[in-house]
């Protein structure tokens, strides 16, 4: 009571210590914050050092290329003051004699071959058998003596592709995964139309996955539609259809598929029993039996397979929300079910729609395993061509620059997705 | 579930015509699962039916070629270890996550569920090139890094999902019973938030146990998981003992839905929700 009486009578409430309430409540909602953040850390550190760390390094991969620069240093140097109209200059090619006998000395010619080769194909082979032969050259003038080795080297063009490489950040892999080039003088052009390859895979990732995500929904939706409205026994035996392939494993059913619809196996029999073969061979689409793995078919009927559950269980627990009521009024006032469902039921299951259908197509974005298993050549999508940089080119400049178009579209998607949907009130299962 | 009476004759056929292209899409869903499993029984190394005979030998094959079962082994071995740091390391996240006023949180919660919208590809890349640097690739340390970094949120959305629903002014009355704060965690909140542990935990294990892609960058070739071993097989040489594996694994999927199923109602039993 002392410490009580001690206190100002100023109207500020206090805490049973004197502290004005504020500040008292402040301080707890402060020791809160602490702890709350504190539970956090540990994973948040986690995932930034083994998940957000390693993808910055790779996409900094994309812009990032030293190979050039390190490896030819004096040659970059005299580049400078290269105008880029004729032959460099003499100094120039005394540098580039010093530097090609250091890189043969460290092994390193392969490496400066295979990078300038991604620019100027056919070089790799040159700019080995130069370091091979670089050694008989003593004195100057070098100019002549270079040129002696190979013609390429009295190429205005050639020393221009080194120049271009000769920073440590390169514009060239992003440029290229989107089908363009830099010039000589740095203005920004279209390849050549036959050697624009990678829009076309760009195109067909997203035209499968439109494809996939709208068989899913078409097919999805009315299964969603009566699991929603049948009574519960029903429904929870309904739902073992969809959840037991939905905890399947991908790899699993896509090796289902495999089986299924090999040359002669059962999918082709079924066809073949049921008299669609027949009939495709009778309007011409199909001539003998049908040809099923290694397809694009074979690629989007196992994708929409595993995709289906993961539009359809959104729909499914947005229309479960849904009151029949809606439907009776609408009924009640004379419209027809059709019409009803249409224009009451239709517009309330949209949210579930969206998150849905952006979930599959955002997971169909990144798709590997399952047209590498059952798509032929042609049905590989982008995350095949960056396993592929990496395993069959080792070319992670094409590989990183690859990975940034593919996350900057699932980011993108992502974000509209966490908007739209709120990814903690994600359902699984 | 008849008709109802009031319907016209178009919309009866509507009626029925829902009903069985439900009925084909279930069917679409679940025959090829179950097509391959009685392949996996077939006397001879084709994919197709009428089957020529019985036999057990590619089960054999399965769990007695060491190829097959170190596999195995190594797969169980990574994904306990996974799920137990995904479940420890996401449980304390998400009982930070749901305390009110927490800074930033949407940005986090973005971060931290990330690795399972980031294509699996570009994590697998990035960790191969970052992980090959700390001399971590080809080791089972590596691979266990890289798929709790994947599994995690899985953890997070589940014990989130409970926590969202859980009363939290018992942890006060706890405490104001005079409990210490671990004590009120073990006593109050973790059985009430068990349910949203384990079906977070089982995730974990599936999402480790069914991964592929991570693995073929970072598993070294003699120590390749179940799901690595398999793909590897698809593409070397098509095995039919490839189909036993497949039915295996959907057997232990099938053991895991149930078990979530069950859990699911528990939990809705201890809320005191009864189940709809």
């Amino acid at each position: 009571m002392a410490m009580a009486q001690a206190l100002p009578n100023d109207g500020v409430m206090r805490a049973a210590d004197g502290t004005p309430l504020k500040v008292a409540l402040a301080r707890a909602e402060r020791a809160e914050k602490l702890k709350a953040m504190a539970l956090v850390l540990p994973l948040f550190a986690f995932i930034i050092f083994s998940f957000v760390v390693p993808i910055l390094i790779m996409l900094y991969n994309s812009v990032y290329d030293p190979d050039v620069a390190e490896n030819m240093p004096q040659t970059v140097v005299a580049l400078k003051s290269w105008d880029g109209k004729d032959l460099p200059p003499e100094e120039v090619f005394a540098a580039f004699v010093a530097d090609m006998k250091e890189a043969q000395r460290n092994k390193q010619t392969a490496l400066i071959g295979k990078r300038l080769n991604y620019e100027m194909s056919g070089i790799r082979s040159k700019v080995v058998a130069t370091g091979r032969k670089i050694g008989s050259i003593e004195a100057a003038p070098y100019r002549d003596q270079v040129i002696a080795i190979d013609k390429v080297w009295g190429e205005p063009e050639t020393w221009a592709t080194i120049k271009r490489s000769a920073s440590d950040y390169t514009p060239f892999y992003i440029l290229s995964m989107l089908d363009l080039r830099q010039n000589p003088d740095g203005s920004i052009e279209a390849v050549p139309a036959d050697r624009a390859i990678y829009k076309s895979i760009l195109a067909r990732t997203l035209g499968i996955s439109l494809l996939v995500t709208l068989l899913t929904l078409v097919l999805g939706y009315p299964v969603a539609y009566l699991l929603a409205t049948s009574p519960q026994r029903t429904a929870s035996i309904l739902m073992i259809f969809v959840l037991l392939p939905f905890w399947t494993s991908l790899l699993v059913r896509t090796t289902a598929w495999m089986v299924l619809m090999t040359d002669g196996g059962v999918f082709a029999g079924l066809l073949h029993l049921t008299g669609i073969t027949w009939f495709l061979n009778l309007i011409g689409v199909l001539n003998g039996e049908p040809q099923l793995f290694k397809t694009r078919f074979a690629t989007v009927v196992a994708m929409t397979h595993i995709q289906l559950p993961f539009t359809l269980l959104p729909i499914y627990s947005v229309m479960k929300t849904i009151s029949p009521t809606y439907m009776r009024a609408a009924k009640s006032l004379g419209g027809t079910p059709f019409y009803s469902f249409i224009r009451v039921y239709m517009p309330q299951t949209l949210p579930g729609v969206a998150a849905g259908c952006l979930l599959t197509f955002i997971l169909c974005l990144g798709y590997y395993i399952t047209p590498a298993i059952v798509g032929g050549p042609t049905d590989q999508m982008i995350s095949g061509f960056i396993e592929r940089a990496i395993n069959s080119e080792n070319n992670w400049g094409k590989a990183s620059a690859l990975g940034v178009i593919l996350l900057t579209a699932t980011l993108i998607l992502y974000y509209v997705y966490n908007k739209l949907v709120g990814i903690d009130r994600m359902k699984l299962g | 579930m008849a008709v109802p009476a009031y319907y016209t004759r178009g919309e009866t056929i509507m009626y029925y015509a829902v009903r069985v292209f439900v009925a084909l899409v279930l069917l679409f869903l679940i025959a090829p699962i179950l097509a391959v499993m009685p392949l996996s029984f077939n006397s001879e190394s084709f994919f197709t039916y009428p089957m020529p005979g019985f036999s057990l030998k590619w089960y054999n094959d399965f769990f007695f070629n060491p190829r097959w079962s170190g596999a195995v082994k190594m797969s169980f071995l990574v994904a306990i270890a996974t799920t137990i740091l995904a479940t420890f390391l996401g449980t304390l996240a998400a009982l930070g996550l749901s305390r009110a006023n927490f800074p930033a949180k949407a940005t986090i919660m973005a971060i931290l569920i990330s690795p399972m919208i980031v294509p699996v590809i570009i994590s697998a890349v990035g960790m191969f090139k970052f992980y090959a640097s700390l001399d971590l690739v080809g080791t089972r340390l590596g691979i266990i890094l890289a798929h709790t970094a994947l599994a995690t949120p899985f953890v997070v959305i589940t014990v989130t999902a409970t926590l969202s629903s859980f009363d939290k002014t018992l942890m006060r009355a706890g405490a104001s019973c005079g409990a210490a704060p671990h004590t009120v965690f073990f006593r109050v909140v973790m059985p009430l938030i068990l349910p949203g542990m384990i079906s977070g935990a089982l995730f974990a294990f599936v999402t480790s146990f069914d991964e592929v892609v991570v693995v073929l960058f970072l598993a070294s070739p003699e120590d390749r998981t179940l799901p690595l071993q398999m793909f590897s097989g698809i593409r070397e040489m098509i095995s039919p003992t490839i189909t036993a594996a497949a039915t295996v694994l959907v057997l232990i999927s099938t053991a895991m839905l149930v078990t979530l199923e069950l859990l699911r109602r528990r939990s809705e039993r201890l809320r005191g929700v009864a189940p709809n």
